[in-house]
């Protein structure tokens, strides 16, 4: 079977990701959405390594695992911080720089 | 129609039907859960095309530790559901019709006859063994020394970020 399909469901999954971020107000569903994409991302890069027969696709992925780890450690943490001093986390009452 | 084709066409049908169900479902852990799913048939894909252990890897980091923050996260707030705010009306269906034109750019960019016989060379057949843990960690710690090293520094930004970020303020003046 073509490489084709697997690179057409990542470029699925990659708009359904991107709409994702433009549609939701939840900041959590927002950080999600963006999860899907670097998911869709790496899926490309399995689908051209085993078309291409290069090890060097797999162990890019293993650095957008690891790049995706410490984003959602870091980004969960600013919504934790950004909920104690705003009490909400919608996307569209977060407007102000200062509190 | 051979087995892998249908395998990958229900496979491909549960993963953007599980994304979708994500970006529509209203309670929040619903859409942690949906992405759950849509990760392990991201798993399967890895399995047929031959990367068994970042299938592995795949299960345990992403639907195993990211997603559990996730949850933990959520629950935590207590923000599963939003309460309704005004929001600006033409945004939704606006963000919808740059997704498609998103698609379709990468459809045509995918379909154009110039570029196909570029892009995509026949598929190939790397077998597992090829791929198996023992070789990637021969290309980790020897092709791939310095991003190694420097992702580990990375992490432990990370971490101490976290630690800094979600540490309680002291109003010491």
């Amino acid at each position: 079977m073509p490489v084709t399909y697997y690179i057409i469901l990542s470029a699925i999954l990659f708009t359904l990701g991107a709409t994702g971020v433009l549609i939701r107000r939840n900041a959590i569903v927002i950080f999600m959405s963006v999860e899907l994409m670097l998911n869709a991302a790496n899926l490309a890069f399995v689908a051209f390594a085993k078309s291409y027969e290069a090890l060097s696709g797999q162990i890019f992925v293993f650095f957008v695992m690891t790049v995706a780890a410490a984003e959602v450690a870091v980004g969960l943490a600013l919504i934790v911080a950004i909920f104690r001093s705003k009490h909400s986390i919608n996307v569209d009452e977060l407007t102000s720089l200062r509190h | 129609m051979t087995v892998d084709v249908i395998l990958f066409f229900i496979l491909a049908l549960i993963s953007v039907i599980s994304a979708v169900s994500m970006l529509l479902s209203r309670n929040a852990v619903y859409s942690a859960l949906f992405l759950i799913i849509n990760f392990g048939t991201i798993a399967a894909f890895y399995l047929m095309l031959g990367a068994p252990f970042l299938a592995m890897a795949q299960v345990t980091v992403y639907a195993g530790a990211i997603m559990v923050l996730f949850l933990f996260v959520i629950m935590l707030l207590g923000a599963e559901q939003l309460r309704l705010s005004q929001s600006i009306g033409w945004q939704q269906p606006l963000a919808i019709i740059l997704g498609a034109i998103l698609l379709i750019e990468a459809g045509v960019i995918l379909f154009s006859t110039q570029s196909t016989a570029a892009l995509l060379p026949p598929f190939s057949t790397l077998n597992s063994e090829a791929a198996g843990p023992m070789a990637i960690g021969t290309a980790l710690f020897n092709q791939y020394l310095l991003p190694f090293e420097i992702t580990s520094v990375l992490l432990l930004v990370a971490m101490i970020g976290a630690i800094v970020l979600s540490k309680t303020e002291k109003r010491t003046g």
